[in-house]
């Protein structure tokens, strides 16, 4: 397992805040801007990057990811080129930074998943998000990623029952994901008031840091989680944020959210 | 003989690659389709569902002059182009929102390409007093007028959606998106036998009906059962459906067509069983037109049907395992082969499929004198006319000018 991911998250709760799990599409709007992107989140204090690679078929974004991946598609992104051009020019320049890659299982798939966990490895990738790989289907990617230390960092949803959460928890790598909202991702006026109560129970039986993702997109949404959760994942906002307004913009909600981080 | 090899798997293909925010979903849909099926007054239900409204069975008709003119195989027709709505599609729609009314479901979504499933939904759910949304490529939306209309008037919402290539796949994507964020209410009746488990295994039972019928039907009119069967493939709900209850003769030889659109050189077509490679696409392992770094292609048909770059797990599994003999048809043949069975048989058929009876002259020859060809006769081609006629009708036959 990665050690990197979890001194991330110590570090910021010593600080007496909740973590920021910071995403943003790899080569939107082309390859070299996003690496600015990643290293202005780090700047306005993300302690974890979340390496968005584009999928034609993204079945989890909502549509501000879902434009984020045809523009980084357009610009040739692909999980080889991200792994090579992108993952080690950010990890230049924020080497203090855990960075986890969020992609679809087919993109893994057609690299070979052994292949991938080798390459992530040997590029500094300290996990990996997979949203349409639900447990029954995750052994076999799985035991290729922890064979090099990538964590496989698995997802909780609002209809997940309370014995699977549990398990999902108990079992996890890297980090727990606890989706939010049921829906796709995206930003939210509101979150659903259970939430906390579910982030309660997945913490409790979690060996390893809880998120909150999906629907966050500011300070006043990410406040009320950090008594719950050691952190949350914030995405469509930032992508949002850097299509319209460029890396600055992107490191100025950064600062904003941890703000709201503070406990 | 079952392809089954593992719950919700066909050989390496199938499984339930979908956001874990579904996974409940899909094991509750598990549970209740079992219990259903289990249950002989649901199943009652759907066979007398069935026989009432759909017009089930439908006829297999034998086809005297195109056997004559192909000069093999006897040529048989299963003629799903007269089941209600006019394709094989009501057979599936029927059975899911019976289940889904069974779940105490609120609301139905479903995708569609050609829009003969999403008429199909809109009509189940019109019978049965359910409200219902169909996503529908914009692309789709434009060559499918009358299916629009049809669902319109049957009182159901289309949702035209703008994404990707604006045909079947980006629909699909929407309409899972859309169940993503409404689950607990919300019935999707996928159309295809893909997706993920337990869809094509319910989808393939539902449609087995229609070769269930063609065994008892050849077994009256020739007194054994047919040696080739051959139906058309984009997702395949229609082949596995003809197929399925065969699968354990080996007498009989199974055939699909794919959509070789522009040719299989071209790089235009729809053709996963013959040129994909495996991936996950809409929840399900399968073959599919994707590149070399796990992207989906865009795929294309003259028959937005056919227009898909997946295909059913359990297809893929008979395709690679060599029980189903893959064979494939351009828009070109596929038109042609339209012509061809409506100044002979006096049928229209569905664009669809037409790449089934492109493929069948071929077939029919290779059997030989003698031997019985059941093609699967999946739709009829109202739909088409527009995509058809634009092209310019060939002059009439056998009469002077």
């Amino acid at each position: 397992m990665s050690a990197e991911l979890g001194k991330a998250f110590a570090k910021a709760k010593a600080r007496g805040e909740g973590a920021l799990v910071a995403y943003a599409m790899a080569g939107d709007p082309d390859l070299p801007r996003s690496v600015d992107v990643f290293a202005a989140m780090v700047e306005g204090g993300a302690d974890v990057l979340e390496i968005g690679v584009a999928f034609s078929d993204p079945i989890a974004d909502g549509p501000v990811i879902q434009a984020a991946s045809e523009r980084a598609l357009k610009a040739g992104a692909t999980l080889r080129r991200v792994l090579d051009e992108v993952v080690p020019e950010v990890r230049r320049r924020c080497p203090e930074t855990p960075l986890v890659i969020m992609t679809y299982v087919n993109v893994v798939m057609a690299m070979g998943e052994e292949r991938y966990a080798k390459l992530a490895r040997e590029r500094g990738i300290a996990g990996t998000i997979l949203p349409d790989l639900p447990p029954e289907e995750s052994a076999g990617i799985r035991a290729a990623f922890d064979k090099e230390g990538v964590d496989l960092v698995p997802l909780c949803a609002p209809t997940t029952p309370p014995a699977r959460a549990e398990a999902i928890a108990r079992d996890a790598r890297g980090f727990v994901y606890c989706v939010s909202v049921a829906g796709v991702t995206g930003m939210r006026a509101e979150l659903p008031p259970d939430l906390s109560q579910r982030l309660d129970l997945v913490k409790r039986a979690a060996s390893v840091p809880v998120v909150a993702g999906f629907g966050i997109s500011n300070a006043e949404t990410a406040r009320p989680l950090v008594a719950h959760a050691d952190g949350v994942v914030v995405g469509s906002a930032l992508v949002k944020a850097a299509h319209s307004d460029g890396p600055a913009a992107a490191k100025q909600l950064c600062a904003d959210i941890k703000r709201g981080l503070k406990r | 003989m079952t392809t089954d090899t593992a719950v919700g798997r066909f050989g390496r293909y199938g499984g339930r690659y979908v956001p874990e925010t579904l996974v409940p979903a899909l094991l509750e849909l598990e549970e209740a389709y079992a219990k259903a099926q289990a249950d002989a007054s649901f199943n009652e239900e759907v066979t007398r569902v069935l026989r009432e409204f759909v017009g089930r069975p439908t006829t297999l008709t034998p086809a005297h002059r195109l056997t004559e003119s192909w000069g093999g195989a006897n040529v048989w027709l299963k003629r799903e182009d007269l089941a209600h709505t006019g394709a094989h599609k009501i057979n599936n729609t029927v059975g899911q929102v019976l289940l889904a009314r069974r779940m105490g479901k609120k609301r139905i979504i479903a995708e569609t390409g050609a829009g003969q499933h999403g008429v199909a939904t809109a009509t189940a759910c019109a019978l049965f007093g359910l409200p219902c949304e169909v996503f529908m490529g914009a692309l789709d939306v434009e060559r499918q007028a009358l299916n629009v209309f049809r669902m319109r008037a049957l009182g159901a919402v289309v949702r035209p959606v703008e994404s990707g290539s604006r045909t079947l796949k980006d629909a699909m994507n929407e309409a899972m998106r859309v169940w993503v964020s409404q689950v607990q209410d919300t019935y999707y009746v996928i159309g295809s036998a893909a997706g993920p488990h337990p869809y094509p295994t319910i989808v393939r039972d539902f449609q087995s009906v229609i070769g269930r019928e063609i065994r008892t039907q050849t077994q009256a009119a020739i007194g054994r059962l047919p040696d080739a069967i051959i139906a058309c493939v984009g997702g395949g709900s229609n082949a596995i459906g003809a197929l399925h209850p065969f699968i354990g003769d080996t007498s009989v030889r199974l055939v699909g067509v794919e959509a070789a659109g522009h040719g299989l050189d071209s790089g235009q077509h729809g053709a996963s069983l013959t040129l994909g490679t495996e991936g996950v696409l809409h929840g399900s392992r399968s073959l599919v037109l994707q590149d070399e770094h796990g992207q989906i292609q865009e795929a294309h048909s003259i028959s937005a049907g056919l227009d898909y770059p997946g295909v059913g797990p359990e297809l893929a599994h008979l395709a690679k395992t060599g029980r189903m003999e893959v064979r494939t048809a351009t828009d070109d043949e596929a038109l042609a082969a339209f012509y061809e069975v409506a100044r002979t048989e006096g049928i229209l058929p569905a664009l669809e499929t037409s790449h089934a009876f492109a493929a069948a002259r071929a077939l029919a020859r290779d059997l030989g004198k003698g031997k019985q060809l059941v093609i699967n006769c999946s739709g009829r081609g109202d739909k088409d006319v527009a995509t058809i006629s634009a092209r310019g009708v060939p002059p009439a036959t056998g009469v002077k000018s």
